[in-house]
């Protein structure tokens, strides 16, 4: 089947690096508009400024946040912990293992891992778990290309990724916070799934370490836990892997963890979103507005049981 | 030793600075969102809510730790200033609730229900808020003489009960890292286990005062 739709935010709707720092000073000048509607009252306040980004639109989020408010527990549980510890993370050389299930197992450089795919913008929603969500123009190629060039084994049925296990350069994985090195899976066919990307770079530059670098996934309809930063490992097998999260929580994380509005997280509901930088709420879409292009991964399953 | 009598400028000045954070977690928040700025990060709301939760549980374990202070070290001058300390836990309580309700919830009655009836940690956090409410609002010296000193007493004994919550609140509400909980918890557990120890004792004193009491030798009458 072809996907005629890849991207739900096309590249064309990209702000330019200029535009979007300029947007800044738009901002401020709104400000004096924001005060004055302060003093009018808290919600005359909160209306004027939830046009920030409009509800109906998926703006870009600044790069500043992007870089700056990241969970990556290997490198810290606070969400700016990883762009303070990740500074001097080595991300050269960096080699990349393919294994288990698979015709053509071997261990690449990052440079050889690469260069047989063409990189191209992906612009996604990147929605957490913990009900804040941003808009991030990445860089990369989808996951089906290297599955293709590696040929799984008929009786692969899914692909793990593995994050580097390197205590110390990553802090985090000192403590027994998840069980290191972090894996996250996939089922194979989610794995093919055009819109299912390796990311080696965001606004058109390299990736920063505390995005990943320098090889992530980024599964846009699922929840964003799912994604594998700095990648060592890639393994097909034919068993469900275990995953992170699953392990630590299985009550509140499940394998599947796609974006799903009607099923809450035990401790909070997943109905609306936090997109940064705005401040009012806006609804969740089904799997993360991806539904579309994805829903037919999932046709005939219990979306509630599976989470 | 305890004698000592502070100067009168003290109590306003722990007043300005326990509002200070207050003051700061009003107008980050208020320039974050007009002005662009990002004194609180990324997403201002959440780190708001989690600012004013640790600043509830900092308050409540200097109004606790008042009487141990008193009675070990007899500065008894500290006294004077607990209905402050307490207060002011209360107010930012307040505003940690009002955050999010207001901010977060954005005034939906609905979800605040949901919230309520489904996450056990709202539940707690919002039980503990109610606690706190009859307690702050028997703070005045008149309604301390009106229930009469022990009832007062005894009523705000229900301040172990909303450290508690407090606390589970807290654990709850975290994802993985639990360091934090665990230092307020162990704050509190010193605060909560000096009061056990402390009546245990009196209680001993007591009862080995009662053996010691003459008694009447018969008890006809």
């Amino acid at each position: 089947m072809l996907i005629k739709k890849p991207d739900d935010v096309r590249s064309s709707e990209i702000t330019p690096e200029e535009l979007y720092f300029g947007r800044r000073e738009f901002l401020r000048a709104a400000g004096l508009l924001g005060v004055a509607a302060a003093a009018g009252g808290l919600s005359a306040a909160a209306a004027s400024v939830g046009r920030r980004g409009s509800q109906e639109k998926d703006e870009l989020t600044p790069f500043d946040d992007v870089t700056t408010y990241n969970n990556f527990y290997e490198f810290g549980t606070d969400k700016g912990d990883p762009a303070e510890n990740a500074k001097s993370f080595k991300t050269k050389p960096w080699s990349v293992r393919i294994e288990g299930l698979v015709s053509k197992p071997a261990t690449y450089n990052l440079e050889d891992f690469i260069k047989p795919y063409r990189l191209e913008e992906r612009v996604y929603r990147h929605r957490c778990v913990e009900g804040w969500s941003m808009v991030i123009p990445w860089l990369g190629f989808p996951i089906a290309d290297l599955i293709k060039t590696v040929q799984p084994l008929s009786s692969a049925k899914f692909i793990e990724f593995q994050t580097l296990f390197d205590p110390k350069q990553m802090p985090g994985q000192r403590a027994p916070l998840l069980e290191w090195p972090y894996t996250e899976g996939l089922r194979l066919d989610e794995a093919m799934h055009p819109l299912a990307i390796f990311a080696v770079g965001l606004y058109g530059k390299t990736l920063l370490p505390q995005n990943g670098a320098p090889l992530r996934t980024v599964i846009p309809w699922k929840y964003g836990f799912k994604a594998t930063k700095s990648i060592v490992r890639i393994r097909f097998t034919d068993k469900q892997p275990r995953t992170a999260w699953n392990v630590a929580a299985p009550n509140e994380y499940g394998f599947y963890a796609n974006v799903n509005p009607e099923v809450d997280h035990p401790r909070w509901s997943q109905a609306k979103e936090r997109r940064i930088g705005e401040f009012r709420k806006r609804s969740t879409l089904m799997l993360n507005g991806y539904a579309d292009q994805v829903g037919r991964l999932y046709q005939g399953m219990d979306l509630r049981k599976n989470y | 030793m305890g004698a000592w009598i502070p100067p009168r400028w003290l109590r306003p000045a722990l007043f300005v600075v326990s509002l200070i954070p207050a003051v700061w977690v009003v107008v980050a928040l208020a320039s974050d969102f007009f002005n662009g700025t990002r004194l609180l990060g990324s997403n201002p709301i959440k780190e708001a809510e989690h600012f004013t939760g640790r600043w509830v549980l900092r308050f409540l374990i200097v109004t606790l730790a008042v009487t141990p202070i008193r009675q070990t070290l007899g500065w008894n001058w500290l006294q004077r200033y607990r209905r402050m300390f307490g207060l002011f836990a209360f107010a930012y309580a307040t505003l940690h609730l009002s955050i999010y309700f207001f901010l977060d919830l954005e005034l939906v009655w609905g979800d605040l229900w949901a919230d309520i009836v489904k996450r056990p940690y709202i539940t707690i956090g919002m039980a503990a808020f109610l606690l706190l409410v009859p307690l702050a609002a028997t703070s005045t010296a008149k309604m301390v003489k009106r229930l009469g000193g022990k009832r007062w007493a005894r009523l705000h004994k229900a301040v172990y009960v909303v450290v508690v919550l407090g606390t589970i609140h807290f654990w709850m509400a975290v994802k993985r890292d639990i360091t934090l909980p665990l230092v307020f918890s162990l704050i509190f557990a010193l605060l909560l286990g000096y009061r056990l120890v402390n009546l245990r004792r009196r209680r001993a004193a007591w009862s080995t005062d009662e053996r010691l009491a003459p008694r009447p030798l018969s008890s006809e009458a």
